[in-house]
């Protein structure tokens, strides 16, 4: 989230598309009852189904899976015809006024620099024009043909409300008033939140998705203001801590990345990383990269990582492609990689084309299972009969199953989707011979590192020498952890301007991450975090909720990062006078000498909005303004453009019907194999998605007694013409088939599932709820990723769950 | 439940004797604003924890409601209500009503007048109406006499269950489960004044949204309820899968109650005498057993 939970009751609209928020965070959803009833807001839903969220709405308008961009492409176009954009917000703190270079282009639905064979964009042609001091051009009267907000209209243009409606199945007329509420909110004093989910996330296109949510909130003026944003609703409770700390494959904590096979130095390393302004006087944060990766490198290597070898730059691994688990099960499947170790993770349950998985994991010689409850992963050898009918004898792969704890059995911080850690304590001792995570981890870590300190190896030294400063070796506790990745002075911090004033002493815990230095004097495990656990305790702890400005602003309730920061790109809540766009919403302004107000500025204090080139509100990117159209960092396009679902029930892409290279998203990877696995509407004329239901917590709560009661067994949804036309009754059972698997469940039929109209061809729906599976205490079912395709989003790899092709049939 | 010290009995079921009155106690109720609910049946497993109920894991029947009715096991569920309301410019517009159904605990309650057992229902002074289930004979009168179909009889002891309103919690000043847990502040509880003057804010909102007949439900054919409803549409409450529109108590109570009740009890009364000269003659029922344990 770019704001926070507290913060949507000072919404005036709530757009909930993408997400189903009543249903997967009914505890969150309070949040929009509250601007509901307190604030008048009101509420739209944008989804394929009528959900729970829906039920809650003012007005419901559905689509078809996987038409998003084309929806928010026809909302971006009509706010630009119709001038319902904040213009002075846009011209001020976007990168609407930037110059493109001549070389840019975009043609029958691809970009420049597109590489077919290796399905590759280079995106050198989408930069920005650069004068002779080396920053970008720019015209602050938005006039030029190639600035960025001229490019839009001309691309956006495109997206009609006719071709809209052909391509997501909406009648124009709901479409139309939609674009009408929305762009009430173009002025200053309304703000509109967007929040959404893994009905972004879960498409091949679904960065694009979520980027063009976040160009309509810019175009609106809806970012860094109160009651605005994009907000993203994390799925566990700590999935945002997973993201935050790193855990994909080639991302190190706090947003820094691993180096690739390219970078085998560090200054090639920092180069495209510590980002030197686009424009003057702007503060580009990321330039203090070295900072943040000297202070990482010697939290984990101490004294083994020095100047003299470059803070251990050679212990990092450098990438060759990204790990990510769809890479890892179809590496599984060629046989190149045999071992593997499932934390927290139930692959077979919660990733798509089970066959594949399952082939992966047969083909492995261990798997360890770290869970605390019993998962379809831990027992994918075993035959469960319809359900998941595999041969025993067949699978040689020796599988460990290491019973961890639940959160309510540790101590420890979840970091919320409003980026709040809150710590929280243990309410009971794990049973039987469950361990905790860190226990389990320091177990194998004390193991494997003995057996290099006597065996050697290639290059133990990464291992053998990774600090390991925890009172009990085998078993570090939670609050050394967090004490890590705060960080601490290695020596006596000075301050720069004033050599005499000491900021921190060697030792200490730092304040936060604007004490990390690049000469290795400070450590840091997660730059983002430092602030978290200071010389002045563990700040995630903190329990104060007084509201002294009474907009939801608890700046001593838990601790959130960046720095406390509840909003980000607070500094964009005030006009470029330093005052704020509107006074009943104050977040930060200038105050005459310094910005202050009810959140932690987000902007140098002493930023003087008065100077010549005044310092700009997105200080992480390179141009000091936020970004509505990318030159770099997307790996699909400069400007999100929709293309059809990898399954789709139509022939082609309404936007390029002669181009059939840009049917599907172009840049989106596609393992050798996988294609052949996709079905098309001849044989599966249903669009089919796939969800969660508000009763179930994805594969686990099935072996909880009282959920299990609740939604005991598997269904799948249709519409009352599906229904009618293959002779299925509620509550029937019926067969559902995807070209890789099929299954049989209970049939729900339903009014909440509409036929789709797409510019006259009737598009019908399947809608597949998750959650059943072969182990737990709910009635078996089969897994919905039976059905589910092999291919992920071109930028992060999330599978497409979300709109894939299925038949049904009567079982 | 028991009896509660702290809770006055106002009616009690096939008494006669007075009721206390010493004490003044507040009139509660729980108000339940369809308007906000989620459906998330949080309110459905808080009320499997606090009173130790675990129903069947059953089927899915077609539709979302599960259990799919009300048990000895299930005190509350929701309805799921799919219909499609005329708009002024759309034609029609789908909505999807989701109603916690259980106990409506009446001022008037049909159930307590039904009772033939002295004491298996009563009404506490705050309003609460509860199954004292030692009193309970199983003998169903109390589901002819309830206007909302609420109680369910027990397989296990042939006695009859339902919402308690936490009459528990509520007499040491807690309020019921599900209110507790209720994540979208839909349910609240308070006194029934301060609920209707909450309800009241509620369809003021609703009406600005343009439900013109919003409104709170507490049926007078019952003499109102402690528990309450705010209805998008109070002009159709069966629109919520099928919420009466006018509750009374079946005539057939009142029959029970006015003409034939003296009656039955004077049956009762005859019963008794005839057990009494039957034991008399015959002696103790166990004696056959007595006998045998001898013999052995």
């Amino acid at each position: 989230m770019t704001n926070h939970w507290v913060d949507i009751k000072n919404a005036n609209l709530v757009l909930i598309m993408g997400g189903n928020a009543a249903e997967a965070h009914p505890c969150g959803f309070k949040w929009v009852i509250e601007a509901k009833h307190n604030n008048k807001a009101k509420l739209i839903v944008v989804d394929p189904r009528f959900t729970r969220s829906a039920a809650m709405s003012d007005y419901y308008a559905h689509i078809r899976p996987g038409t998003d961009i084309a929806f928010l492409g026809g909302i971006v176009n009509y706010l630009l015809t119709h001038n319902k954009i904040q213009t002075e917000y846009v011209r001020n703190y976007t990168n609407a006024t930037f110059i493109v270079g001549e070389g840019f282009s975009f043609e029958d639905g691809i970009f420049s620099g597109y590489d077919e064979a290796k399905r590759k964009y280079d995106n050198k042609s989408w930069s920005y024009e650069i004068d002779d001091e080396g920053f970008a051009r720019v015209d602050m009267s938005m006039e030029h043909e190639r600035c960025v907000l001229q490019l839009m209209k001309k691309h956006y243009s495109r997206y009609t409300p006719e071709m809209v409606s052909k391509i997501t199945g909406t009648p124009e007329k709901q479409f139309l008033k939609v674009c009408e509420m929305v762009a009430d909110t173009a002025v200053p004093d309304k703000a509109m939140t967007i929040m959404y989910a893994l009905g972004w996330t879960q498409h091949s296109i679904g960065s694009q998705m979520i980027r063009c949510g976040a160009i309509v909130q810019l175009l609106l003026g809806n970012i860094g203001i109160a009651g605005g944003g994009m907000n993203a609703l994390r799925g566990h409770s700590n999935i945002q801590g997973l993201t935050d700390l790193g855990l994909l494959s080639t991302s190190l904590p706090g947003y820094l990345t691993l180096p690739t096979d390219a970078e085998q130095d560090i200054d090639t390393f920092y180069k495209p990383r510590a980002l030197k302004a686009l424009r003057p006087n702007q503060m580009s944060y990321w330039q203090n990269y070295p900072k943040f990766f000297v202070s990482l490198q010697k939290t984990w290597w101490g004294n083994a990582a020095t100047k003299e070898n470059n803070w251990a730059y050679d212990y990092l691994p450098k990438a060759d492609k990204v790990y990510d688990v769809l890479q890892a099960f179809e590496l599984m499947n060629q046989g190149k990689l045999n071992g593997y170790i499932c934390q927290g993770f139930n692959p077979v349950g919660s990733f798509p084309n089970k066959k594949k998985v399952v082939a992966g994991l047969s083909k492995l010689k261990f798997l360890v299972v770290i869970d605390p409850l019993n998962t379809e992963t831990a027992e994918f050898w075993k035959n469960h009969g319809e359900f998941h009918d595999v041969n025993s004898e067949e699978i040689q792969t020796t599988v460990f199953s290491l019973p961890s704890t639940c959160f309510a059995e540790e101590d420890g911080a979840l970091t919320n989707s409003g980026r709040w850690l809150q710590w929280h304590w243990k309410g009971a001792e794990p049973p039987g011979e469950a361990k905790g995570d860190p226990e389990i981890i320091a177990q194998l870590f004390l193991r494997i590192r003995s057996a290099y300190a006597k065996d050697g190896g290639a290059f133990p030294d990464p291992i053998v020498n990774l600090t390991w400063p925890y009172k009990t070796p085998g078993n570090p506790s939670t609050e050394e952890l967090a004490m890590e990745y705060n960080g601490k002075a290695l020596a006596d911090l000075t301050d720069p301007k004033d050599p005499t004033k000491v900021l921190a002493k060697a030792g200490e815990q730092l304040s936060g991450f604007g004490l990390l230095r690049d000469d290795g004097t400070t450590t840091s495990g997660c730059w983002i975090y430092s602030g978290a656990w200071t010389q002045a305790g563990n700040q995630m702890a903190r329990r104060d909720n007084s509201d002294p400005w009474g907009i939801g602003q608890t700046l001593n309730w838990s601790w959130a990062w960046p720095a406390n920061r509840r909003i980000l790109y607070n500094a964009a809540s005030s006009r470029p006078d330093g005052l704020p766009w509107d006074a009943t919403r104050k977040l930060v302004f200038w105050n005459g000498t310094s910005w202050g107000g009810s959140d932690v500025p987000d902007i140098n204090p002493a930023a003087n909005p008065a100077d010549a080139d005044r310092v700009q509100p997105f200080i992480m990117t390179a141009e000091g303004v936020a970004r509505l159209f990318a030159p770099s960092g997307m790996a699909d396009g400069p400007l999100p453009e929709h293309y059809e679902p990898f399954e789709s029930p139509l022939d082609a892409n309404p936007m390029h019907p002669q181009n059939a290279k840009a049917r599907a998203n172009p840049a989106a990877r596609v393992f050798k194999g996988d294609l052949e696995a996709f079905g098309t509407a001849k044989d599966f004329p249903y669009a089919a998605t796939s969800y969660r239901l508000t009763e179930h917590f994805h594969y686990w709560t099935k072996n909880v007694k009282t959920s299990a009661i609740i939604q005991p067994q598997q269904f799948v949804e249709i519409g009352e013409a599906l229904a009618k036309s293959k002779g299925i009754a509620n509550g029937d059972w019926v067969k559902v088939s995807s070209n890789r698997a099929s299954i049989k469940c209970v049939a729900l039929v339903t009014k909440r599932i509409q036929t789709f109209d797409c510019g006259g061809q009737k598009v019908e729906m399947v809608g597949l709820p998750n959650h059943w599976g072969f182990v737990g205490l709910a009635k078996p079912g089969y897994l919905v990723n039976n059905l589910t395709p092999f291919v992920g989003d071109a930028n992060s790899q999330t599978p497409e769950f979300k709109a894939f092709l299925v038949n049904i049939e009567k079982a | 439940m028991s009896s509660l010290q702290s809770l006055d009995i106002a009616a009690r079921s096939a008494t006669t004797t007075a009721t206390p009155h010493a004490r003044s106690t507040m009139e509660v109720a729980k108000l339940i604003d369809v308007s906000s609910c989620i459906g998330c049946k949080a309110c459905q497993v808080a009320c499997m924890e606090w009173n130790d109920l675990r129903d069947e894991i059953g089927h899915n029947v077609g539709v979302y409601d599960n259990p799919a009715d009300l048990s000895a096991q299930s005190w509350t569920v929701m309805r799921f209500s799919e219909v499609e309301m005329p708009t002024k410019d759309e034609g029609s517009r789908l909505e999807w009503l989701i109603r916690k159904d259980g106990c409506m605990h009446c001022a008037d309650p049909g159930c307590l007048k039904a009772c033939p057992a002295p004491g298996a229902i009563v009404k506490y002074d705050n309003g609460i109406v509860d199954f004292i289930q030692e009193h309970c004979i199983g003998c169903g009168n109390c589901l002819i006499g309830c206007p909302f179909n609420i109680p369910r009889f027990s397989k296990k002891d042939d006695k009859a269950y339902k919402c308690t309103l936490c009459s528990d919690r509520v007499s040491v000043g807690l309020e019921p489960a599900c209110v507790k847990t209720c994540p979208t502040g839909a349910i609240r509880f308070g006194t029934k004044e301060d609920m209707h003057e909450f309800a009241a804010e509620r369809i003021t909102d609703l009406k600005e949204r343009g439900f013109e007949n919003a409104g709170v439900y507490d049926p007078e054919g019952v003499g109102g309820t402690h528990v309450m409803y705010v209805l998008q549409h109070a002009d159709k409450p069966e629109l919520y899968h099928g919420l009466p529109a006018n509750p009374t108590i079946s005539p057939m109570v009142s029959v029970w109650k006015g003409v034939t009740k003296p009656l039955a009890v004077a049956a009762m009364i005859g019963a008794a005498v005839l057990g009494f000269l039957h034991y008399v003659k015959v002696g103790p029922l166990n004696s056959d057993e007595e006998k045998d344990k001898e013999e052995v």
